[in-house]
């Protein structure tokens, strides 16, 4: 019954993305209308198919022939599987509603039947990673995923960013899809099956470790792992927004679904495997952030951000791997619901924000923070699934964000406090608390800057003081995921049985319920606290109503010390905002500020450019791409275009191969 | 009985708390060789502002109205985690730091935006510079918390704090003094006193806190300013557990010499904003790296 749920999934997609490919060339119309129907309807099955199985927490599989060498049609639905389902499957469904009414504008002039039918596509394919279990299968699964989305990326290709951004994604992809390559070959080759419940723990210490890492590059590249990110800040701006909020919300998160996958098929985790993790958590996290902080595009920071909270779903990860070898089960298991949580609440409110921030574009045409402002006023209910979601994404109670960097912090403290003073956990825990510490403060400042700049004071620009609240269906694909945001803060205690049955798989179900009963007990707390707080609230704000009913109130002009004629100009920017804490970290920033104030006693003109580009792209690939050009330059002349040449080298090189085989 | 006396405490410090800067400012007044303003000022003050009615700007939104009410709602919540006096605090479970660290966090948020809403480029400075430091204080205050859980093997304030007053935590003094001075760093800091900040300068280029409710009156200013009293109250309270670890078990005994703790805590917060000079804004993250320096120094030693 599940199986055929999600092949009735899956064949919906398909059929859909088979009927918007045949709308290339019309107006786009019909293919907006297709392709969003099938995208919410492929969604619903999938979605009870995951809610079923996290409910029952029974596993169900279908093996059908195929006649690729090792290959074989083989998925199944595990109650892992189920939480990305559904993740994957909300989010593509909303984007979809909201994609129909952002891409209307495009209606006409541009070809919109090939992004529906991509979008589709990949919806099909994130599906068919999480339930794929087998080899060949996943492996080209996750190549159709890679390259619709660079197909979705490549949405306005005549622009020259848009190009480069495609082009430097498709390597990326591929880079982390040739280290996959070993990865399962290695596999493979040890089992003689590609089949992943094939997959005995034959391998040797050093093998398992070998393949970890191989797990941690390849899907590290997809999952935005610093310094495997540096496609995630060109192609999240460069893709229209409902496709950054699918890829950014779900789609680097089957990176985080391969590498849990691959570690739960390797058996007994070793103790640096979580250091490991911790480690990359941890530079992830507080990089990504950072360098959030330093953007003024507004859908780039949000794709550094994605690299933050990827970074805290890899210290939850950590703390796992961490907690299991050191013999803490518990506090293991604590890490493990958190990091998992936190996908599905990033996935949540990391497409409201790129919804939001793609309403923002639409309404006036520019990404840039700084010439922005006041569109609280302009467009109210963005602005508050905006403010929602930014608080949200900062960790702040009582929302979403809260609950799950609650449980790792759990977790990270009950390595310091309870696990004795020698050992690894003890600083496993301190790194990470250190690292979420610093990432909340960071966050809060970034979204801080966010919020405040784009959408309080006053339109620092003609296009923002022009900007009209987006459509109806807009509206609602933001509202909801905003509404979640709030219901999974405040219902964190139900939030956790989705997690509940997932450490039941990987840890067992005994541990895994008793973990879960454990956290429902705090939780529980959190939420009281949490509707305390808004009781407190609305006590208070009915308080000061009543008072303020029947004295005078009145309005003016912002107090600015005097100055009687303040323009919207002069307001701070968000670069100005950032500043002092980009000041503080330049040595990883690396801002660049580019001055020039006219000569002269009374300078008319002046101006001053802040900008940040990724250290990784341009101090560690940049040379290495510039090196590999280079030898291939210098190998050039083997190159002459003519066959016989070709025909001669093979002969050679067999020749070799010969001589070599009878030497 | 124990909810009972948390009940007692909370309904202390709400009553206490502005009575705190009445101490500071009396102790300010003493040093300059002034009289001084009556110790019950800052509830005259509040009393009055309660009377106003509201002037708001036209820039400012609805965030700008929620925004005090909020923010002392988050830190009435968070007052309610903090243990006094031995007692366990009303709301206490594993993990409470967390949820009080950000609950302090979701106010400093609502504060930032709410200056950011004003549209006016002094409060935008002030938000700024209030976010940058936020960011090592939450650090230092999230290690220093993992220090005492090190020490106690506890991970909720009631359990720490109750811990310290046991007499088997003896061992860890040095560390626990060490983690009570980057504490009292922190509530300089996040209370914007000086040296961070000063807050009766009338300058306000060189202010932090006071320049972002620059805009705010009547009735939202009372609430900031009896949230920031609570905000006291709740970093005194912290510290003095640390720095008094002294328990009868009696409530009517410890409960008298917490708040004469606290009470301390503001005399000494007086004589420190009289006897130093506000630090040059650069200088600031240097001393926060400081305490959190002294944090590890602290950590060290209860690893050793």
């Amino acid at each position: 019954m599940i199986m055929a749920l999600i092949l009735i999934s899956l064949a919906v997609l398909l059929l859909g993305s088979a009927v918007c490919a045949l709308f290339i060339g019309s107006t786009g119309r019909y293919a907006s209308r297709a392709g969003v129907v099938t995208g919410v309807a492929g969604a619903v099955p999938a979605i009870a198919a995951a809610v079923v199985v996290l409910d029952t927490g029974k596993e169900s599989s279908m093996r059908l022939a195929w006649q690729v060498p090792f290959g074989s049609f083989f998925i199944s639905i595990d109650p892992l599987s189920a939480f990305f389902i559904l993740t994957i499957s909300i989010i593509c469904a909303l984007g979809a509603i909201y994609g129909r009414a952002y891409l209307r504008t495009y209606t006409g002039r541009r070809n919109l039947g090939p992004v529906w039918s991509f979008y589709n596509l990949l919806f099909a394919s994130m599906l068919l990673v999480v339930v794929s279990r087998n080899g060949v299968l996943f492996l080209i699964a996750w190549e159709i995923m890679s390259l619709t989305s660079f197909f979705l990326v490549m949405f306005e290709h005549e622009k020259p960013e848009v190009q480069l951004a495609g082009w430097i994604y498709l390597v990326a992809a591929h880079a982390g899809q040739a280290c996959l390559m070993i990865l399962f070959l290695y596999l493979g080759g040890r089992n003689a099956t590609l089949d992943f419940d094939g997959f005995g723990t034959t391998l040797s210490t050093a093998g398992a470790g070998m393949i970890f890492l191989l797990a941690v590059a390849g899907f590290g590249a997809k999952a935005g792992f610093i310094p495997l990110h540096v496609w995630l800040p060109e192609a999240h701006p460069a893709a229209p927004s409902h496709v950054s909020a699918v890829m950014s919300g779900v789609m680097i998160k089957t990176g985080i679904y391969g590498l849990v996958r691959i570690i739960s098929l390797l058996g007994m985790p070793a103790q640096w495997w979580g250091w490991t993790l911790i480690f990359v958590g941890a530079i992830s996290g507080v990089t990504g952030v950072l360098l959030a902080l330093a953007q003024h595009d507004i859908k780039r920071l949000l794709a550094y951000h994605s690299i933050e909270n990827i970074g805290i779903i890899s210290l939850g990860l950590g703390l796992w791997l961490l907690g299991v070898s050191t013999d803490n089960p518990v506090l293991g298991a604590l890490g493990l619901m958190g990091g998992l949580l936190h996908v599905l609440n990033h996935a949540v409110f990391k497409s409201l924000l790129f919804f939001g921030a793609g309403a923002v574009a639409h309404a006036t045409g520019t990404r840039d923070i700084n010439s922005l402002g006041g569109l609280q006023k302009r467009m109210p209910y963005t602005a508050l699934s905006f403010g929602i979601g930014s608080a949200a994404i900062c960790g702040l109670p009582p929302l979403n964000g809260f609950i799950s960097e609650f449980l790792i912090y759990l977790s990270a403290f009950g390595m310091v406090a309870e696990t004795g003073v020698q050992g690894g956990p003890v600083a496993g825990g301190l790194v990470t608390l250190t690292a979420l510490g610093m990432i909340g403060g960071l966050a809060a400042a970034c979204f801080a800057k966010v919020f405040g700049i784009v959408f309080l004071g006053e339109p620092r620009t003609v296009q923002a003081a022009g900007a009209t609240e987006v459509s109806g269906t807009m509206q609602f694909a933001m509202v909801i995921p905003a509404v979640f945001c709030i219901a999974l803060g405040l219902g964190g205690p139900s939030a956790i049985k989705l997690v509940t049955p997932v450490a039941g798989q990987l840890l067992g179900k005994s541990l895994g319920s008793a973990v879960s009963d454990l956290a429902f007990d705090l939780l529980w707390k959190i939420s009281l606290g949490g509707l305390a707080l808004i009781v407190v609230s609305v006590f208070l704000w009915n308080l000061r109503r009543r008072l303020l009913s029947d004295r005078v109130n009145s309005t003016g002009p912002t107090w600015d010390c005097g100055y009687t004629a303040p323009n919207s100009r002069m307001q701070y920017t968000a670069s100005s905002f950032a500043w002092p804490v980009i000041d503080i970290f330049r040595w990883v920033v690396r801002p660049r500020l580019q001055v020039s104030i006219e000569k002269g006693l009374f300078p008319r003109h002046a101006k001053l450019f802040a900008h940040s580009e990724d250290v990784f792209r341009h101090l560690l690939f940049d040379p290495i791409f510039r090196a590999v050009s280079e030898i291939a330059r210098r190998t050039h002349v083997l190159q002459q275009g003519r066959n016989q040449l070709y025909v001669l080298y093979i002969a050679v090189t067999v020749l070799l191969l010969l001589l070599f085989k009878v030497r | 009985m124990t909810v009972l006396t948390s009940i007692a405490n909370l309904l202390l410090a709400l009553a206490l708390s502005p009575l705190l800067i009445g101490i500071i400012n009396r102790t300010k007044a003493k040093f300059a060789g002034r009289k001084g303003q009556p110790l019950l000022q800052p509830y005259y003050d509040l009393i009055k502002l309660m009377k106003k009615g509201s002037v708001y700007s036209t820039t400012s939104t609805w965030v700008f109205r929620l925004s005090p009410v909020a923010s002392l709602a988050a830190l009435l919540i968070a007052l309610t985690i903090v243990p006094s006096g031995g007692m366990s605090g009303l709301l206490s479970f594993t993990g409470d730091f967390v949820f009080m660290a950000y609950l302090l966090g979701l106010a400093r948020f609502l504060t930032v935006i709410a200056a950011l809403d004003t549209g006016s480029a002094f409060e935008g400075m002030g938000a700024s510079r209030e976010v940058q430091f936020a960011i090592i204080a939450e650090v230092v205050l999230l290690t220093g918390l993992a220090v005492l859980a090190i020490g106690t093997g506890k991970i909720s304030l009631t359990g720490i704090y109750a811990k310290l007053w046991d007499s088997s935590a003896s061992s860890l003094g040095p560390g626990v003094i060490l983690v009570a001075f980057a504490f009292l760093i922190i509530l300089l800091t996040e209370n914007a006193r000086i040296p961070v900040d000063d807050p009766n300068t009338h300058l306000e280029l060189s202010m932090i806190h006071e320049v972002m409710v620059l805009d705010h009156g009547g009735i939202d200013l009372a609430f900031i300013q009896y949230g920031a009293a609570l905000k006291l109250w709740l970093f005194a309270a912290l510290l003095t557990g640390l720095a008094i670890p002294c328990r009868f078990g009696i409530f009517y005994l410890d409960m008298p010499v917490n708040i004469a703790g606290i009470f301390f805590t503001a005399i000494l917060i007086g004589i420190i904003e009289s006897c130093m000079a506000r630090l040059r804004l650069l200088y600031v993250p240097q001393m926060l790296i400081v305490a959190l320096a002294v944090t590890l120094a602290s950590l060290l030693w209860i690893l050793r």
